[in-house]
């Protein structure tokens, strides 16, 4: 990373470990907040963070690697978040999932080339009542076909191409 | 860690008494009677669901519209109130308007200005929008409605009644009296003893007697305890703890600050996942609320109790749900599970004697110490008292939250309240226990509902999930779903875990892809005991239940994998082909939606399918008006 680029990322996570008191306790609040603000969690702010709480930078990585929702690499624009919860599941998620990485040509987990979607599928938003469900972004869809797949992403590629 | 500096903004100047918590209450009741069908100054309550999957179905926007039009009209005497979870979520958006109770179902934006303009100005129902019964006869009640008529709610009874986001409301509804009650009246053994006495257990899974957990850490020295909350709800379609928080937050936060005054704490934690976005933004709102009136802080409504509260996220790993490992993630470590003994209640938080219960569990504790232990022990079976909500969910009609006796059969949850299985399918098992239970087959319909019945039927009560499956799942599939879950889960902290989990999932998919042997059965069984036997935490030694359940009561689905190569559900991709009968029309749908181009065949003459080319995604027979298509 290019010095005049660590120097803004620090000054964009200091602030965030001081509000959380330096307390190493608080290590999973601050990776969410720094995830939050910079989008994911690259080495170079794992090191900041580990250097501001004096700790080792691999115990903040076993953090990071630990738990799901945190991730070290940048997300596309829009996050497909498909539910793969057991009310989901029976009522036919696993086709929506294939349909969906047929369509943007990915599996789940990774980001399409031109960086605009990531498909993941995930544990249960717990809208059980609108099974199956998928978000994009913070947009909940429910009661799902494969076939409605399509027009729903297109609508978020089209939106891309008018802006 | 709290120290005197930081309590010292949190004494609110103005802290609450007795006998102000007994003023509000009298004033806000007022102003809540017409919800308890009072028709005293025209007042009119519109009640809107505002729990997440009333919101994820637009909730929001009919509130705002709602706002608008009242405004609009300068309707006075009419308030828009955002509650929790009613329960039927299958018919969300859910808006009840009182003093009437006529209860809209399936609400949409649009619908508003006819709710507003015809209903409440001019006294005509919305009849389109209400629900019908069997019968087709329209319901105009929330009570009538034969969802309602089973249950008894108890950790439920303010969802969907109050504004979890105005702390009035709920003392209004006697909230913060079973605190007052305590602190004024009680030692705290005597309240240790009472929730011994009321035979509360464990509603998180295990079902571990409540009050014996506060008894151990009551006496358990150490100048320093905590309390803490598990609302890491993972078990995938399970919400009661989240719709518990979001509709009624400061009955978890009164049974949290009873439980810190009965073991000796003064700091409580609440761990909830942060996929729970609005159950965490209410849960905040209530401490604050709490705090700034004096309920959380230093001397409690003038006792000299001292208790603060705060929240922890997860981060989205499902073994934190379990103890030991929640623990290590409030920490801020990762979630692996530690040795037990010692138990939490000896060396918990931070080494200290902690109290850990579920959301639920505390839901329970005000109601009891309000109503009495004999009110609780009256509701339930011998060993099981009380109530169990459970999350319906899966093929089944009423999708949604429900709160029942303990004891009462499997048959009356799924055909009474959940109105039974939709298109004409029929009931082929309900899962209970998440990942760590079983599934429960149709001839076990009748079996009673409560901790030790579940355990001798190889599933389990779990948190309340209750998923229902028709006769299009196939069981081996269920299992491998289990498995792939556990596998991702699984911390790795453990051998027996870490690789069996592995394995059996290996096994698994070995006999859906059509290439099982049936000793591949004999080893999925020694392998899921050694896990059993073996694994450090409950969540590899419950791991392999949906497999040994599934193996139990759907043997024959198995061998029928494994020996004839073929899924009777019709679910396994490997052992399905699609074909084309002589119904088809040839009106070419199915070829112009398949992917791959492996259907042919001229207009107005039968199509074939290439199952070399075919794919399996079954688009052809959801696309086919005719049922020409069929899956072997």
């Amino acid at each position: 990373m290019e010095k005049g680029c660590q120097v803004q990322i620090k000054n964009q996570v200091l602030p965030i470990i001081e509000k959380n008191g330096y307390d190493r306790a608080m290590l999973i609040q601050i990776l969410h907040d720094t995830q939050e603000k910079i989008g994911y969690l690259p080495q170079d702010v794992q090191q900041i963070i580990a250097d501001e709480l004096h700790m080792p930078l691999a115990e903040v990585y076993s953090v990071v690697s630990f738990y799901a929702r945190f991730t070290t690499v940048p997300r596309g624009k829009h996050c497909i978040s498909l539910c793969m919860g057991t009310a989901c599941y029976v009522k036919g998620a696993e086709q929506l999932l294939e349909r969906l990485e047929r369509l943007l040509g990915i599996s789940s987990g990774q980001t399409t080339n031109d960086g605009q979607f990531t498909l993941e599928s995930c544990r249960c938003v717990g809208a059980c009542g609108l099974a199956p469900v998928m978000s994009v972004d913070e947009h909940v869809f429910g009661n799902l076909k494969p076939d409605m797949v399509d027009g729903i992403i297109a609508q978020f590629s089209t939106e891309e191409q008018t802006l | 860690m709290i120290n005197s500096t930081q309590y010292a903004h949190i004494a609110a100047q103005n802290a609450m008494t007795s006998a102000d918590l007994k003023e509000i209450a009298q004033a806000k009741k007022k102003d809540m009677a017409v919800r308890f069908g009072s028709v005293q100054d025209h007042a009119v309550h519109i009640l809107v669901c505002g729990g997440t999957g009333c919101t994820s179905s637009h909730s929001e926007q009919i509130i705002e519209k709602m706002e608008t039009i009242i405004a609009r009209e300068k309707l006075h005497n009419v308030s828009i109130i955002r509650t929790g979870c009613f329960g039927l979520c299958a018919k969300g958006p859910i808006v009840i308007v009182h003093p009437e109770e006529t209860f809209y179902v399936q609400v949409k934006p649009e619908d508003v200005e006819e709710i507003i303009c015809g209903h409440i100005q001019n006294g005509k129902k919305v009849e389109r929008l209400l629900s019908k019964d069997e019968q087709g006869e329209l319901v105009d009640k929330l009570q009538e409605l034969g969802f309602y008529e089973k249950q008894s709610r108890v950790a439920l009874s303010n969802c969907g009644l109050i504004d979890p986001e105005n702390i009035e409301e709920y003392i209004a509804m006697d909230g913060y009296t079973a605190l007052d009650l305590v602190l004024k009246e009680k030692k705290p053994e005597e309240v240790v003893q009472m929730i011994l006495d009321s035979g509360l257990r464990g509603r998180g899974g295990a079902g571990f007697p409540t009050g014996r957990k506060w008894l151990f850490a009551h006496q358990a020295s150490g100048d320093k305890k905590y309390v803490a909350c598990n609302a890491d709800e993972g078990d995938p379609g399970a919400f009661m703890d989240r719709s518990i928080l979001e509709g009624d937050p400061h009955a978890v936060i009164e049974a949290m600050a009873i439980a810190a005054y009965a073991i000796g704490a003064d700091e409580g934690y609440v761990y909830i996942r942060a996929e729970y976005p609005i159950a965490v933004h209410r849960l905040q709102i209530a401490i604050d609320q709490a705090r700034a009136q004096g309920l959380l802080g230093r001397n409690i409504l003038g006792s000299d109790f001292n208790f603060d509260l705060f929240i922890r996220l997860g981060a989205g790993a499902f073994v934190c749900g379990e103890e030991t490992a929640l623990l290590n993630s409030v920490e801020g470590k990762r979630g692996t599970p530690r040795l037990r003994p010692p138990f939490p209640a000896v060396k918990g938080l931070f080494g200290k004697p902690t109290v850990l219960n579920n959301v639920e569990t505390y839901a329970n504790i005000p109601v009891i110490i309000r109503k009495g232990v004999d009110w609780f022990n009256a509701m339930g079976t011998e060993t099981s008292k009380g109530t169990k909500v459970f999350a319906l969910g899966g093929n089944i009609n009423n999708v949604g939250l429900v709160e029942v006796p303990m004891g009462i059969t499997l048959r009356e949850i799924v055909y009474d309240i959940g109105g039974g299985i939709p298109e004409g399918r029929s009931f082929k098992a309900a899962q209970t226990g998440g990942p760590s239970g079983g599934c429960i087959p149709a001839s076990h319909l009748d079996t009673p509902v409560d901790y030790e019945t579940l355990m001798q039927i190889g599933s389990m009560m779990g948190s309340g999930g209750l998923i229902v499956m028709d006769d299009s799942k196939c069981m081996v599939g269920i299992a491998k779903f289990f498995m792939e879950f556990m596998v991702e889960e699984s911390c790795g902290k453990c051998t027996p875990c870490r690789l069996g989990t592995k394995k059996i999932l290996e096994l698994l998919e070995k006999i859906v892809s059509g290439n099982g042997e049936l000793e591949d059965i004999d080893k999925m069984e020694k392998l899921a005991s050694t896990m059993k036997t073996t694994s450090l935490c409950a969540l590899g030694q419950t791991a392999a239940n949906p497999v040994l359940s599934t193996l139990r009561y759907f043997k024959d689905e198995y061998i029928a994998h494994v020996e004839e190569k073929c899924c009777p559900a019709g679910e396994c991709k490997a052992l399905i082909r699609y074909r084309i009968t002589d119904a088809c029309i040839g009106c070419t749908r199915c070829s112009k939606v398949c992917p791959v181009g492996a259907i042919t065949g001229q207009v107005k003459e039968m199509h074939s399918i290439d199952p070399a080319i075919c794919i399996k995604c079954g688009a052809c027979i959801q696309a086919c008006k005719f049922n020409a298509i069929v899956r072997r």
